[in-house]
């Protein structure tokens, strides 16, 4: 049987990548940050899994205006890395686990979750920056990922609550597959940031910590955040944070607590960084 | 009867809505051409012949033109489509994002490193009488 074992959290933000491409990670600026990977590094080296459902945010990279999937589960069997403006990140291809991840199409559908499959598509930084925070530079990913694009930049973005009874669905899922896997899922972007506008820069420390340490024990009651407490309190990237749940929906109502990361700032952003396992 | 947009009362933010991506998709889909290395090479060789290429409006193309991100969004440009005009030009977001605020690059650079803006003073457009 396939079982979900851990999940992880993370900021994407695409600077944290291209300090890392461009040889940065050991300058004052960025040292920091990456510190707060050490230990996650460790830990996934021992876990090793064999796939890593990516929750994340396409950033108009894949997705243009043409099409707007709310929720787009990647089915194909491999993703390359998106090129958004500079080049495409010197980072390896990802690969696709195909047959889970058409057990979870079918089953998630048939759990009413209305789903968009995608064979072909580019992944960006942020699907690509998480996990090289995790894995740091390897010729080739260690484990097989399915990618899972929520739709955060024309608004509304799914509910919170939507995201979180998701994140049960997949959990369902995995576990109805026989094949014995070690199943991770991280969620992935914000936390409090603002890109856009005259209030660009906004963080919010004290939402940011409230929300880490409700997602451990009472993550129902953030499931309730409506949109525009995001928008006002954590800016109005923040909504990010409803990717969030969807990994944490996903795991067990008790979990452990094995890592905990929060800094400010990674060029607009504040980032945080959760390890959780399942009790 | 028309969807309450409550988000309207954040200062300093524009919401892309469905209604916004009506009115941006044009210069949304132009940005977005620039993903690719040609398009890149042509639009830096004549940006204007490259405008002209979009069915955008001339107040959309004179904004692309003076680089100027609020007057975009305002039009309907989203940030991350618009990411892709000021990774074209070699800059950051970080730059970028200061240059939507009215501080220079170098103060931009500070408040974050100082942990940010703060959220106080922030929330709601009428605490914001004078400032932003």
């Amino acid at each position: 049987m396939a079982k979900i074992t851990a999940g992880v959290t993370t900021s994407h933000v695409p600077a944290i990548g291209a300090a890392l491409d461009n040889g940065k990670s050991n300058e004052e600026y960025w040292k920091p940050v990456f510190a707060g990977y050490d230990f996650s590094k460790k830990w996934i080296a021992e876990q090793k899994p064999d796939v890593v459902i990516l929750v994340y945010n396409d950033h108009a990279s894949a997705f243009s205006l043409d099409l707007v999937p709310t929720f787009a589960l990647g089915c194909g069997e491999k993703y390359k890395p998106a090129d958004e403006g500079w080049g495409p990140r010197p980072v390896p291809d990802v690969f696709c686990h195909q047959e889970l991840a058409s057990h979870i199409a079918q089953s998630v559908i048939t759990d009413d979750f209305d789903l968009t499959i995608v064979n072909t598509m580019d992944v960006d930084h942020g699907l690509t920056v998480p996990l090289s925070l995790m894995f740091g530079q390897p010729e080739a990913w260690p484990c097989k990922v399915i990618p899972l694009a929520v739709n955060v930049v024309l608004f509304p973005p799914p509910s919170g609550q939507r995201c979180y009874d998701l994140g049960k669905a997949l959990r369902k899922a995995v576990e109805s597959f026989d094949e014995d896997l070690n199943v991770q899922i991280w969620g992935t972007g914000g936390m409090s940031h603002q890109l856009q506008g005259p209030r660009a820069g906004l963080i919010n420390q004290e939402f940011d910590n409230n929300f880490l340490d409700k997602f451990i024990d009472d993550a129902e009651s953030l499931a309730k955040i409506p949109h525009l407490d995001y928008v006002r309190e954590a800016g109005s990237e923040g909504i990010e944070l409803v990717m969030w749940l969807i990994m944490r929906g996903a795991l067990n109502e008790k979990v452990i607590e094995k890592h905990r990361f929060y800094h400010v700032p990674a060029s607009n952003t504040a980032v945080g960084h959760l390890i959780l396992e399942n009790k | 009867m028309a969807i309450a947009k409550p988000y309207a009362d954040i200062p300093g933010t524009i919401i892309f809505d469905a209604d916004m991506a009506r009115i941006g998709f044009h210069i949304n889909q132009f940005a977005l051409s620039l993903m690719k290395a040609e398009n890149r090479e042509r639009f830096k060789a004549d940006e204007r012949s490259y405008l002209d290429e979009w069915a955008m409006t001339e107040d959309q193309k004179q904004a692309v033109l003076d680089r100027d991100y609020n007057k975009m969004m305002s039009l309907g440009g989203n940030v991350y489509f618009l990411a892709k005009i000021f990774s074209t030009d070699g800059l950051s977001f970080q730059v970028a994002a200061a240059s939507m605020t009215g501080m220079s690059q170098q103060e931009y650079a500070q408040m974050m490193l100082d942990g940010g803006r703060s959220p106080d003073g922030n929330r709601y457009l009428h605490e914001q009488k004078g400032k932003i």
